[in-house]
């Protein structure tokens, strides 16, 4: 067990800007997200890829940042939550969670929204099914995921808010 | 000033209510963009990073603790075992220190902890400490607590049972001979987690003159600076509660835990910031759960139907401490009393040391394993008399008006409306089998064989039977729509979807499955795989429909001496309204229901509705987010508030346009004249009027709102809660008799809410209560074996996901409860307490089994039905 954890540079794009830091050998994209860049809307709930709460786009495909090191993202493209909206504005995906009442705690909801950014990205008219199929991996313990499931068919379906 | 810096509308519209509209939480789009600012988002200056070593045996006595080779690493700050702080005992038992000092009782026991520069210095430090410890005799069971000479386990209770509830009225020896049938079982319940997306956590800061601030996740924040006070050596006006949004509670931060002084006895030892978050194994191990229990219970009724007598004894496994979850039996004897109308019934309970892990408050306070147990019995009754359930349940139900035999005064009851309502949507007469598991056959549906045969092959997917089985296929086609779906994902397709709007610079050529990463593993618990790699359908799938009820407090409970919540309102010279509530946010959505009643009162606009909630150096007293009472109780003082607010300002308006007061109403912005509508003032003019004119004032107000509710007498009768909430759900399952698979294909929940404030958010705690209640039902289940935790990660604790989720359909029942804010009563704990007992009814119908225990993981259910042979 090493007592000083010595720190190694490496550089990637994190939501469309280049990036070099430095982190421990051992630090996962979400301890360099969240200490080192300080983008802490993705989250830790169990640091074993079981929750999802810390999901975030690594090249495009959906990833859980905790169970990726920091190193091996050298020269991606990472995509977080911060980095969905656009000129101070929400996605039309974050405002179709917040119309829907797709949050309640949040604690899931930056991982799911990347989650379901990934599958619209690559499908963009999902059934209901795949939309469920694809948040498997991702778990809400207060929605019960119909609204969570509802906001992103919405999209799907074409109606950006139903407020 | 200029009207122009005025945020209010001046056009007049057509006066539309606010109440029962779907309103999003107003801090949503924060937690949508990542924005909001949890716990473990937030660093002070200086911080420091804290972490606990737990005992990791069950019963020992402490010999040594050794931190020498801790201390000396760089960067660590503090290192602290019971030697260094004052032990104060707290928690209900008083059976808790922040640090054990020479014995151990359970895994979870904190023995030492540390503050340091970073987290992995501060958990390389808790590696480096070492205990020496004599193990003890170790106690696992209640019986094994209760048996004669069994170990004591904590010194003040020598029969290792600390707590007992009765409750009694009638007379049972006359209800069993009163009764035509009797029915008796023990049913066995399990532990729960709570499973909050966000860990434990707490910050705890000291200022220059002692004074300490917490940023804590505490659902009872006055009661918690009260309490923690004497604990750390802090007197209470020192301390300032600071709540940041919280990653879910569910009743887990209802108690002071051991880890929250740990924290300030590192801040102190340090004079530093220190911030302690748990790792998702720390949160399984070191944080209470359910109480697991076993609930023997008897009951009869008459040939007719009415229920004669209830007989419970129940045996709850504390575990090593205590924390409130060992007064759930106080809460559970009333849904035994009062649930249905029967004249006779006892409870007694036993809370029993062990050294297993211990239990807390979880949503439902024990009603979901009293619910289990009676709703259970009331099945097995009616199916022993010949009688429907539906009509049995219906003939014993309450009425509004009626007070209980425990004396709860029902101001509102719509059970009967609930138990018609969810068995109407839900098919009653036409799914239901008129025996358990003797489902009566129809075309296209499953046909059952003896057991035991071979699983012919899958038929084509044409019935509805199978539907369920070719979801579990993801990988190849199974319907029309499948196979679109299949086909859309193709890259190569065109994504020229009107409705999705992704930024197409950061699409990427490779198609995602969208699996990726995610969710290995996740069935595992339920999907029992067959010779050719899953379960595929068979002829064996049965059908059936079960119903189960429920009664809870549906106004706060009555255990201070006050239950109330206090509201403090000010609106500036811009009319934007600033309420300082005392209820927390739990992501429940109080914010969006307070901030409805008050803009609905004060006719203005809900983005100028502020709400305040998450300081007490700030916000008024307030019991806390618990007994489902922060709707009727934080939302009757709310309203009250903002009347006598609506007060002033039409007063100060009659004055200045020479009108009678009650000429007059307030909406969207403007004074207006109640009998033509029209707008005759703007509402900033009147306030600016009362701020700048002759009366120099603001418009404040404040109000303390305590509920009509009192405390229970000495044989614990009395009229707890402000409103009492009912419900009825009916599930629909279907069970793989080859694999024991319970597949839950619809659930109908109907409700008596009072009435419906917010829409939305009413369906979003119905949708998580639902999901709660299937996952006791069906898959969660917290196992120990020798004190120790087998299961803590969410790869071998199963939570409902998105695939595992029913077709859904609510009825709210609107009695409007004279009472409630609106006529609204609470609800966040009901719609979880029903659900367990629904879908094993529901197994029992279809399978004429019987099952006392829970979860129904598949292996269990397939166990019980070759026990019967089915």
């Amino acid at each position: 067990m090493q007592e000083t954890l010595e720190t190694v540079p490496f550089s990637c794009v994190v939501n469309g800007e280049p990036v070099t830091l430095a982190v421990s050998p051992r630090a996962t994209l979400l301890d360099a997200l969240r200490d080192k860049l300080e983008l802490t809307g993705s989250k830790y709930g169990c640091g074993e890829g079981e929750c999802g709460a810390c999901t975030v786009l690594l090249n495009g495909k959906p990833v859980n940042a905790c169970l990726v090191l920091a190193l091996e993202c050298s020269g991606t493209d990472i995509l977080t939550i911060e980095g969905l909206r656009e000129n101070g504005n929400l996605h039309p995906l974050q405002q179709a969670f917040v119309d829907h009442g797709a949050i309640q705690c949040g604690f899931c909801s930056p991982g799911m929204i990347m989650a379901a950014y990934a599958l619209l990205e690559s499908n963009p008219t999902p059934t209901k099914q795949q939309i469920e199929r694809s948040l498997e991996g991702n778990l809400c313990r207060c929605t019960g995921y119909r609204k969570i499931v509802d906001a992103v068919q919405s999209l799907a379906d074409g109606v950006t808010s139903h407020a | 000033m200029p009207d122009s810096t005025i945020d209010l509308p001046t056009k007049r519209a057509a006066k539309k209510s606010l109440i029962g509209q779907r309103i999003p939480k107003l801090d949503a789009p924060e937690k949508a963009t990542g924005l909001a600012r949890y716990l473990e988002d937030i660093k002070l200056p200086r911080m420091l990073y804290g972490k606990i070593l737990f005992a990791d045996r069950p019963h020992a006595r402490i010999v040594d603790i050794d931190t020498s080779a801790a201390k000396k690493i760089r960067g660590v700050r503090a290192v602290l075992t019971a030697a260094d702080i004052k032990l104060v005992p707290f928690g209900f038992g008083q059976d808790n220190t922040a640090l054990k000092a020479e014995r151990v009782t359970c895994i979870r026991d904190e023995v030492a902890a540390v503050a340091a520069d970073s987290p992995e210095i501060a958990a390389l430090a808790i590696r480096r400490i070492r205990v020496t410890y004599e193990d003890l005799p170790l106690v696992t069971s209640p019986e094994q607590a209760m048996a004669d000479g069994a170990p004591v386990i904590h010194e003040k209770t020598q029969d290792n049972i600390p707590f007992r509830y009765d409750y009694e009225h009638g007379d049972i020896e006359k209800g069993i001979q009163e009764s035509d049938a009797i029915v008796e079982d023990t049913f066995d319940l399990q532990r729960m987690a709570h499973c909050c997306l966000g860990t434990s956590g707490i910050i705890a800061d000291f200022d220059a003159q002692g004074s300490l601030t917490l940023h804590s996740l505490t659902q009872v924040p006055f009661q918690y600076k009260h309490d923690i006070a004497p604990i750390v050596g802090v007197p209470p006006q020192k301390i300032r509660v600071i709540q940041p949004p919280i990653g879910g509670g569910f009743g887990s931060k209802l108690d002071i835990h051991p880890f929250e002084p740990i924290c300030v006895f590192l801040a102190r030892a340090t004079a530093r910031p220190v911030r302690l978050t748990f790792t998702r194994q720390e949160e399984f191990l070191a944080t209470p759960t359910r109480q697991p229990m076993a609930i023997h219970m008897k009951s009869g009724a008459k040939k007719d139907g009415t229920l004669t007598f209830r007989d419970v004894r129940m045996t709850l496994d504390n575990g090593g401490r205590t924390s409130w979850g060992a007064t759930t039996p106080w809460i559970m004897m009333r849904t035994f009393s009062s649930l249905y109308r029967v004249p006779h019934v006892r409870q007694h309970a036993d809370v029993v040391y062990t050294n297993n892990i211990y239990a807390c408050a979880f949503r439902g306070y024990g009603n979901p394993q009293a619910t289990f147990a009676l709703e259970s019995q009331i099945e097995l009754l009616a199916h022993k008399l010949g009688h429907d359930p539906l009509e049995m349940r219906l003939k014993n139900a309450h009425d509004s008006r009626e007070t209980t035999a425990q004396g709860m005064f029902l101001r509102t009851c719509g059970l009967k409306e609930c138990l018609r309502a969810s068995a109407d949507k839900a098919g009653w007469n036409e799914k239901r089998n008129p025996v358990p598991g003797k489902p009566v056959a129809s075309p296209g549906e499953a046909q059952r064989v003896p057991w035991p045969s071979e699983a012919p092959p899958c038929d084509a997917p044409k019935s509805e039977g199978c539907h369920g089985q070719a979801e579990r296929r993801p990988e190849e086609p199974t319907t029309s729509e499948g196979c679109h779906g299949q086909a859309k994902r193709r890259p190569e397709e065109p994504t020229t979807s009107k409705g999705w709007h992704g930024q197409a610079k950061r699409r990427h050529e490779e198609p995602t499955t969208s699996k990726g990463w995610h969710g290995q593993a996740k069935r595992r618990h339920e999907e029992p795989t067959t010779s050719d790699g899953w379960h595929g359908p068979t002829n064996r799938l049965v059908r059936g429909l079960g119903m189960a009820s429920l009664f809870h407090v549906g106004g706060g409970a009555k255990i201070y001496r006050s239950d109330g919540c206090g509201t403090m309102l000010q609106i500036d010279d811009f009319g934007t309204v600033t309420v300082m509530t005392g209820a927390s946010e739990i992501g429940q959505g109080s914010d969006a229901v307070i901030a409805q009643i008050v803009a609905e009162e004060l006719g203005l606009p809900l983005k100028n509705i502020r709400i305040v909630n998450n300081d007490t150096d700030v916000t008024p007293w307030d019991v806390g987010v618990h007994a489902s009472r922060t709707t009727f109780i934080a939302g009757n003082s709310a309203l009250r508030a903002a009347r006598e607010a609506r007060r002033k300002l039409i007063e100060a308006a009659a004055a200045k346009l020479q009108r009678k007061p009650e000429e007059l109403d307030l909406s969207d912005g403007n004074v207006i004249e109640r009998a033509t509508g029209q707008p005759v003032e703007s509402l900033g003019k009147i306030i600016r009027g009362i701020h700048f004119g002759a009366k120099n004032a603001l418009v404040m107000t404040s109000e303390y709102y305590e509920p009509p509710s009192s405390p229970p007498d000495k044989k614990d009768r009395g009229d707890i809660s402000g409103a009492y909430a009912f419900g009825t759900h009916v599930a629909e399952v279907e069970v793989d008799l080859d694999t024991g698979l319970v597949k839950v294909l619809k659930i109908c929940a109907a409700h008596d809410v009072g009435r419906v404030i917010n829409q939305l958010g009413i369906e979003g705690q119905i949708e998580g209560g639902i999901a709660q209640g299937l996952g006791y039902g069906l898959t969660e289940d917290i196992q120990v074996d020798a004190g120790r935790v087998l299961n803590p990660s969410f790869t071998d604790y199963k939570l409902i996901t998105t695939r595992d989720l029913p077709e859904m359909e609510f009825t709210f029942v609107e009695t409007r409860d004279p009472a409630g804010p609106h006529g609204a009563k609470g609800f966040g704990e009901s719609p979880l307490i029903p659900v367990a007992a629904a879908v094993a009814n529901a197994v029992y119908n279809a399978t004429g089994v019987r099952i006392t225990e829970l979860p129904l993981t598949p292996e269990r259910v397939l166990q019980k039905l070759q026990e019967a042979q089915v």
